[in-house]
């Protein structure tokens, strides 16, 4: 690799006059005109700070579950954002309910990219039979509604025994499908590509191949793959939990807003036990969309063109 | 070549269905759970009716049900049935099939996604082929960004704050059901106001949802036509920029939006489920929430599939009148 590289274009005068700007100053740079990653990072980084300094200053393990305080008070000095019909300080609720919701999102949106990545790569990089399996699998999945599957997975189950952890688990289960194409499509057109070949010509071994020269280009892909991952399965696990499907023990902030509706809270006025979680998802599923537009953004600099 | 095309989905849309019905029958069979005998657990916690012998009640439903059989004709009868469109029975309200209870549900759930879809897809494409045309007024084009936000909002949740500031804050709109207490479903004119006013505030919040995805969609359809030849050409001719909107404009982005149709069927359907769940309509979503509720697992699987199967009966319409649609597609190309 090295010889090669040597022969690439040397710096000249031309290049020398201008001083380089330190890789802090190009992404401060880059940044002030990927508004939208900035604004979505920004969002993921004021919920995160929330439920950090949140869990540190108030005890969750107890405040965020039934009997722990006075219910159906409004939002006052003592409980900044009221209590729910079961006696739960909804600021306790809320900042483990982020979380959580924020775990399975994660734990979802890592194995759906990893299974998809590994079965994009597989397929699309050794062809033949193992292509055509793949393929013809996802291809049968992709147009059932996933989430209906889910539905009935977790009806199945014994609803007291879900955990945080059980669902991200349901929910990743058809989360794969997705990446799986967008992986194998990437892999198909960097194959191709003239590096790949002169990369085989000096001698690398296809497992070197696949993680030196294929990965590392696919970086963008994956990470704006994981993160639509994350939306889905946040989307998945919330759907599910609205439904009466979730963890029913647990804060989630699905759940917190079926029991909501399950004890009428709107009609019988209590507005701020399904308000804040309403708003706090509103602002995961809007941060995500808008880290997914600047990643693409990066990844894909020809939409820049369109705007 | 059509043939062979229409042979193609047509074993497609039969390999989908056949998964579909697969999983939907073998995953409840995998838990542990008994759907009977948790039934009558209910029933024994709720009334105190108990019965001494309830081993040999829950054995008789069973051979009812024909769940004594052995798994392999269980699933051929269960596919038999899927394929004559019987989904079995109800455990809540047995006498009554799932099919039934669909059925019943359906008009609700019809009325409410097509209506809602028309809209989202009629003004969701104007407001995209506007944002793109480069005459148009710059408000609408500072649309798209609050668009794509909402579109990246789930309409149940869109629902919920609608319910608390339309509803619960300015009392404009009720906040839930189908029609007000007190009414007796007829088809007079009063009624019908009612069920419409009812059903205004989930429509706003599916068509909301989803007014996003048809607006963005037009939109990256509309700057790739700018450039074309033919625009330039109409608009050197000197045609009424109205016509060449309509005509030029329009007409040639709006073909893959269809496409978008079929793939958007399945969110449709599964928003449109959670959102009847959220104001307790009658259609699907209120079937399913109440039978999740009750712990009716028939009525579960039922709705689980029939809407799998609807969805994928939908694709395979729209992907057979695309090509009639569109002239520069014929069915070989592929």
């Amino acid at each position: 690799m090295t010889q090669i590289a040597a022969v690439g274009p040397q710096p000249d005068a031309w290049q020398m006059r201008y001083e380089h700007p330190s890789r802090w100053t190009l992404m401060v740079r880059y940044l002030r005109r990927n508004k939208s990653l900035v604004l979505g990072l920004a969002i993921v980084i004021g919920l995160t700070l929330f439920t950090v300094i949140g869990s540190l200053t108030i005890d969750t393990e107890k405040r965020a579950y039934p009997l722990a305080v006075k219910p159906k008070q409004p939002p006052s000095a003592e409980y900044p954002l009221g209590t729910d019909f079961f006696g739960r300080d909804m600021l306790a609720v809320m900042v483990r309910g982020i979380w959580q919701t924020a775990v399975i999102g994660l734990i979802a949106g890592a194995i759906g990219t990893g299974v998809g990545v590994i079965l994009g790569f597989l397929s699309a990089y050794y062809g033949g039979a193992v292509d055509t399996v793949i393929r013809a699998i996802t291809e049968v999945l992709l147009p059932i509604p996933a989430f209906l599957i889910l539905v009935i997975i977790a009806g199945s189950i014994d609803r007291k025994s879900v955990t945080i952890y059980t669902m991200a688990i349901i929910v990743s289960l058809l989360a794969w499908m997705g990446p799986t194409r967008i992986m194998r499509a990437q892999v198909l057109t960097l194959k191709e590509r003239m590096f790949i070949n002169v990369a085989r010509l000096s001698g690398m071994s296809n497992l070197e191949i696949v993680f030196k020269e294929i990965l590392p280009n696919m970086l963008p892909f994956i990470l704006a793959s994981f993160v639509s991952g994350v939306f889905a399965g946040i989307f998945a696990s919330f759907g599910l939990s609205v439904l009466g499907l979730g963890p029913l023990r647990e804060p989630l902030i699905g759940n917190t807003i079926w029991f909501a509706q399950q004890q009428a809270a709107f009609f019988n006025g209590w507005w701020w036990w399904p308000l804040w979680p309403s708003l706090a998802l509103v602002l995961i599923f809007v941060s995500l969309t808008l880290i997914n537009v600047g990643l693409d953004e990066l990844a894909n600099p020809r939409v820049r063109r369109t705007e | 070549m059509r043939l062979g095309y229409l042979v193609r989905r047509i074993l497609f849309l039969v390999a989908v269905v056949w998964v579909a019905a697969t999983i939907v029958f073998f995953i409840p069979r995998l838990s542990a759970r008994n759907p009977i005998r948790e039934r009558f657990a209910e029933i024994a916690r709720s009334t105190g009716f108990a019965p001494k012998d309830l081993d040999q009640i829950i054995a008789a439903y069973e051979v009812k049900f024909g769940l004594d059989k052995p798994l392999l004709q269980q699933y051929v009868e269960y596919m038999g049935g899927v394929l004559r469109g019987d989904l079995g029975p109800s455990l809540t309200r047995f006498p009554k099939t799932v099919l039934e209870l669909i059925f019943s549900a359906l008009p609700w759930t019809i009325v409410l996604l097509m209506l809602t879809t028309l809209i989202s897809f009629a003004l969701g494409n104007l407001l995209g082929a506007l944002a793109s045309w480069p005459r148009s007024p710059k408000f609408v084009k500072g649309l798209m960004a609050p668009l794509m936000m909402l579109q990246a909002v789930p309409a149940y949740l869109l629902g919920l704050l609608l319910i608390f500031f339309i509803a619960f804050r300015l009392k404009l709109l009720p906040m839930g059901g189908a029609y007000s207490q007190g009414v007796t479903p007829s088809l007079t004119l009063e009624f019908i106001l009612d069920a419409a006013r009812h059903q205004i505030l989930p429509a706003i919040s599916l068509i909301l949802a989803s007014l996003g995805f048809w607006a963005l969609g037009m939109r990256g359809m509309g700057i790739t036509i700018q450039g074309e030849d033919y625009v330039n050409f109409a608009e050197h001719k000197g045609l009424h920029p109205r016509t060449i909107f309509t005509q030029y404009y329009v007409r040639n982005a709006l073909l893959p939006q269809v496409t978008g149709l079929a793939l958007a069927f399945g969110s449709v359907i599964v928003s449109g489920v959670l959102v009847e769940q959220l104001y307790g309509l009658p259609g699907l979503g209120g079937l399913l929430g109440d039978a999740i509720l009750k712990n009716d697992y028939f009525i579960i699987y039922g709705i689980t599939l029939f809407v799998i199967l609807s969805i994928a009966i939908l694709m395979f319409l729209v992907d057979l009148i695309y090509p009639l649609l569109d002239p520069r597609i014929r069915y070989e190309s592929r």
